[in-house]
């Protein structure tokens, strides 16, 4: 592998590694390519994680307000599409309940490297706009350095009880 | 075809510790019936009643929750029927309330006021489905839907109520959220 391939590289395993640093027992999704193979493929295969497949990625938000009374921390995994879908649910279910509910939303189509708001894809570009608007902070995870941020994000989010999105910029890869 | 609110106070007559969360028409009539700490309303986004309620029966699986939901907002969240049926929370009571209408939002017709729930859910393998359409036969089944493992899903056929517009903004308080919390945790 080349320097840069390895600077650009994100491990599924570490993504999850960092959700269980961070104690999150459900992950509520819809399928989305980008995390498909790397990262929801590993997660229904573990058993420290109770998946809940949904049919449409507004479902999330109210199954993970519901969890939030006993304590359970969810990760709600969609496509950068569902968050756009679901943004009724955000706005009334996260934003204006102030509950700690966190969004995992893969970038589908974005160029590796390069930042969300440059993208090519104009459904890309608009994520962090729309997030800043709705005033959720949020962070982009490209590589295996950037996981770090995952933990402290869930972590944020339940020390604030407040709604937080960790954008998945790099393909996750499957191997360990 | 039954009388809502009737319905309601015979439920109300019934419940102990569930936890019931109710949205829109069912849930004013619910908070003047039955007025508790463990009560949740559904609010944010309509259809969403029941996504809230399976959260809650899995963070809570002692408990049981029981869902007072319409068939406008079921319509809006038609798949959750296919989420809670894989899921099968033990715990799990849904209840629909059909009046064929967005009631709420003045009376206007659902897209098809003769649509079968009872049906949608047991194609989504709810297998403890029922409809009643009658009110003693609501007041048979009271005992055994608190109790049925879960889910069970009923579809109760009712008069259209008062058109709005009703005001959620008491129901919809963070302190009710905040005393739903409360009495959990005193349970714990």
């Amino acid at each position: 592998m080349t320097t840069t391939a390895a600077a650009l590289t994100l491990r599924g395993a570490t993504i999850i590694e960092q959700m269980k640093k961070a104690r999150v027992s459900h992950v509520l999704s819809v399928p989305d390519l980008h995390t498909s193979h790397g990262l929801l493929a590993p997660i229904a295969q573990d058993p420290d994680f109770q998946l809940i497949r949904v049919c449409k990625e507004d479902e999330c938000l109210g199954i993970a307000a519901g969890l939030t009374y006993g304590d359970k921390r969810a990760a709600i995994l969609v496509q950068y599409t569902g968050f756009l879908y679901a943004m009724n649910a955000i706005r009334g279910v996260a934003c204006e309940q102030k509950l700690p509910i966190v969004l995992m939303i893969g970038l589908l189509g974005k160029e590796p490297g390069t930042p969300p708001a440059e993208s090519r894809r104009f459904g890309v570009r608009i994520v962090e706009p729309i997030l800043d608007v709705l005033g959720i902070p949020h962070v982009c995870i490209e590589t295996d350095d950037d996981a770090p941020a995952i933990s402290a994000m869930f972590d944020d989010a339940w020390r604030e009880s407040r709604p937080r999105a960790i954008l998945i910029g790099g393909r996750p890869e499957a191997r360990a | 075809m039954i009388d809502r609110r009737k319905a309601l106070e015979l439920l109300a007559r019934k419940i102990t510790d569930e936890i019931v969360v109710a949205t829109y028409s069912s849930a004013s009539d619910w908070i003047e019936i039955s007025d508790r700490a463990l009560n949740y309303y559904s609010s944010g986004a309509m259809g969403l009643a029941s996504s809230h309620g399976l959260g809650l029966a899995l963070a809570r699986p002692e408990r049981r929750v029981v869902v007072l939901d319409g068939d406008g907002s079921l319509l809006m969240n038609l798949g959750t029927l296919v989420t809670i049926g894989r899921v099968a929370p033990k715990n799990f009571t849904h209840l629909v309330f059909q009046n064929g209408t967005y009631e709420a939002n003045g009376g206007h017709p659902i897209p098809n006021p003769e649509a079968d729930f009872e049906g949608h859910a047991r194609a989504a393998q709810i297998a403890s489905a029922f409809t009643v359409s009658d009110i003693e036969s609501f007041e048979r089944k009271i005992d055994w839907f608190l109790s049925a493992p879960g889910p069970v899903f009923g579809c109760v056929k009712v008069e259209q109520g008062p058109l709005g517009p009703r005001s959620y903004k008491d129901m919809y308080k963070a302190e009710r959220r905040a005393a739903l919390r409360a009495a959990l945790t005193r349970a714990d």
